[in-house]
């Protein structure tokens, strides 16, 4: 799950980490008012999940509260790569001598944490890596030793910060932020800018943030925060029901069991021509009230035009999912086609159900391919 | 021969008096496999259909010879569960359980790591040796005995495989499902290494799927240690990025961990890569036959 900016920089402060005081906004007159309370010259900020705020126009300086409102009123409802703008972070303004750049990344493919830490910082890291990868200072943490002060030396050192003052806050911002990631569950924790103001302050301009969904069960407070408004309402509604779903953007209705067959599935309708609507794993189960939950989903999107259902039993079992198609056609009122494809745990019991009820508006086909041929035909 | 369960393996199941360590366990047991004891904390001295459970797994390897531990214990059990496996003694362990915190994977990783034990999963099918033994949730019947190692991050996607290839009369040595977790405690690489060594497996199928780099890194291993011939199929060509598809681990980040750089990969090394599950099969039935 990722945080918005507001949300990761509360993180950051529950662990010591500075920031700039700040408030929340969801119309003009809320900046107002934070403006007015916060005191003194704000930045207008758009809370959007994506990248580019400030070409955008997402980010603006306010001199006074009647600037802030009026610059609320012209970034609110902004589209910033398709996500529209609906909540504002209104914080003091800084003065900015010097932009550093500090990250801790879940590195899958070493098995350990990574810091990331430059003084050339305000600009996209990846960027920074390719022109001058000399001045990025990488640094993999032992996840037993966790983190020890030598760390933040070899870090703030390495990346050639001279000032004794920056050093200090630094290193010590670098051992907080080793705690928040860890406290945190985090698979990303980034500031960038991490800034030096002209009387020597260090504190996080921005973050970047984002916590692992299997550990929010114990982080209620953070899972509470999940911004459901900016989210498409489809995935909105599939995570409601517990529905595993992604939303694309064609015709077709994909349902599969299991991850990798789904995925698979969504891929074989585009080798056969047709464009996927969606991604959705009906996972492990695939009980009438899941093939429900899931059908609701996919149905609600208007772009579908035919439905796949494609089923390899083992742990699910065939005949249960073609009772629960049924189920949820004669429930819903489903009338768009559906094709289905039954193989492995008790297939050819579902298939004979099937063929039973043989509701009009319900293909069965033998194979994955004839099954996502057929789909497609129908979608067209 | 077969890697990783076969005759010789006497199964503990974690969780064995559960609704699901219930029912995967006697299944296994009915396939031949053999399951030695269960293990619950307060319920040692009970019995699951004649199997002894005990209270802790240092008990189930000293009364009933265990060797091999399955974990089918809720995620925030599970961690606890495999310590206890490895510090028993346990020199296999296959973790079932889905959505364990990936920090919490990554300290037991770090800890089992060097003491050599086999950790497969988590979140994971386990590990099937047709006509041997099974282990986990993989449905045996859709499978054959043979000669095709079949290593896979996706459990029904390996079916698909696995059913394609006993449609044209082939069979697998083993089926390994690794997992689709951000933190495995076996890769790709480590169960080639271990195909590379089973004379019984003549060629292997690697299934990966989006996210991560471990096919790419499965690639580089394959040309510089592998004598067997290697076939692959990538599922998520299709998702788009940012997205996580279902298991944690497969989601591209960036432009990093897409279908099509994984299949670039494994084909500048000569592996044939399938575009479908179908195709894959084929593949290796023209290499078989």
């Amino acid at each position: 799950m990722d945080l918005l900016e507001y949300q990761g920089k509360e993180l950051f402060k529950r662990f010591g980490i500075p920031v700039s005081e700040g408030r929340v906004a969801t119309t003009p007159a809320e900046a107002r008012k934070a403006a007015e309370e916060i005191g003194g010259a704000v930045v207008v900020k758009a809370q959007v999940l994506t990248g580019g705020r400030g070409k955008a126009g997402g980010v603006k300086l306010a001199d006074d509260p009647a600037d802030a409102e009026q610059k609320a009123n012209d970034i609110l409802g902004l589209d910033i790569n398709g996500h529209i703008v609906r909540t504002l972070w209104i914080e003091s303004a800084s003065d900015i001598a010097k932009e550093y750049y500090l990250s801790i990344t879940f590195d899958r493919g070493a098995k350990k944490p990574l810091f990331m830490f430059t003084t050339q910082g305000g600009m996209e890291i990846e960027e920074v890596a390719a022109k001058d990868p000399d001045a990025l200072v990488r640094l993999h943490v032992d996840a037993l030793e966790g983190y020890q002060p030598w760390i933040a030396r070899r870090l703030v050192y390495g990346a050639g910060v001279e000032d004794p003052g920056e050093q200090k806050q630094i290193a010590d911002i670098i051992g907080k932020l080793y705690r928040c990631f860890v406290e945190s569950d985090a698979m990303l924790t980034e500031i960038n800018p991490l800034i030096v103001t002209p009387d020597g302050t260090v504190k996080a301009l921005d973050s970047k943030f984002t916590v692992d969904d299997s550990a929010l069960y114990r982080h209620e407070d953070v899972a509470a925060l999940r911004d459901t408004s900016a989210a498409d309402p489809l995935e909105a509604l599939a995570r409601e029901k517990g529905v595993t779903y992604v939303k694309l953007d064609g015709s077709v209705g994909i349902l599969g069991n299991g991850a990798g067959l789904s995925m698979s599935t969504v891929d074989v309708v585009v080798t056969a021509g047709g464009k996927p609507a969606n991604f959705c794993d009906l996972g492990g189960g695939g009980n009438a009230q899941g093939v429900v939950d899931a059908l609701e989903v996919i149905t609600r999107d208007a772009q579908v035009k035919s439905i796949f259902f494609n089923i390899f039993g083992g742990i699910t079992r065939c005949d249960e999912v073609a009772r629960g198609v049924l189920e949820a056609v004669e429930r819903m009122r489903i009338e768009l086609p559906i094709v289905v494809r039954l193989d492995g745990t008790n297939a050819d019991e579902g298939r004979r159900i099937l063929a039973e009820a043989a509701p009009p508006n319900l293909h069965v086909e033998p194979t994955m391919l004839d099954a996502a041929k057929r789909a497609v035909e129908l979608a067209a | 021969m077969a890697i990783i369960v076969d005759r010789d393996t006497r199964l503990v199941v974690a969780g064995l008096t559960g609704s699901e360590g219930r029912f995967h366990g006697l299944r296994n047991r009915a396939y031949g496999t053999n399951l030695v004891a269960g293990v619950t904390p307060g319920k040692g001295g009970q019995d699951v259909e004649g199997v002894p459970v005990f209270d802790t797994v240092a008990e189930a390897v000293s009364e009933a010879g265990a060797n091999t531990s399955m974990i089918f214990v809720p995620a925030r059990f599970a961690p606890d569960a495999i310590y206890e496996a490895v510090d028993a003694g346990i020199q296999t362990v296959i973790c079932i359980t889905e959505h364990i915190p990936a920090h919490e994977m990554l300290r037991v990783y770090t800890y089992v790591r060097p003491k050599g034990v086999t950790l497969i999963g988590p979140n994971c099918p386990g590990v099937l040796s047709p006509g041997k033994a099974n282990v986990g949730i993989i449905p045996a019947e859709v499978f054959q005995a043979g000669s095709i190692g079949l290593v896979s991050r996706s459990g029904t996607l390996t079916y698909q495989i696995g059913n394609e290839l006993a449609q044209r009369g082939l069979g697998n040595s083993s089926i390994v499902g690794i997992g689709g977790d951000p933190i495995v405690g076996s890769s790709f690489i480590d169960i080639l290494e271990k195909f590379e060594g089973d004379p019984e497996t003549e060629y292997v199928v690697l299934v990966g799927e989006i996210g991560g780099d471990e096919e790419e890194k499965a690639a580089q291993y394959v040309a510089d240690h592998l004598s067997k011939p290697v076939f692959s199929y990538i599922a998520g060509f299709s998702a788009p990025p940012g997205k996580t598809m279902g298991h944690a681990g497969a989601i591209i980040s960036g432009s990093s961990g897409t279908a099509a750089a994984k299949k670039d990969a494994l084909e500048a090394v000569g592996i044939k890569v399938g575009t479908t599950p179908t195709e894959v099969a084929e593949l290796v039935v023209a290499a078989a036959a």
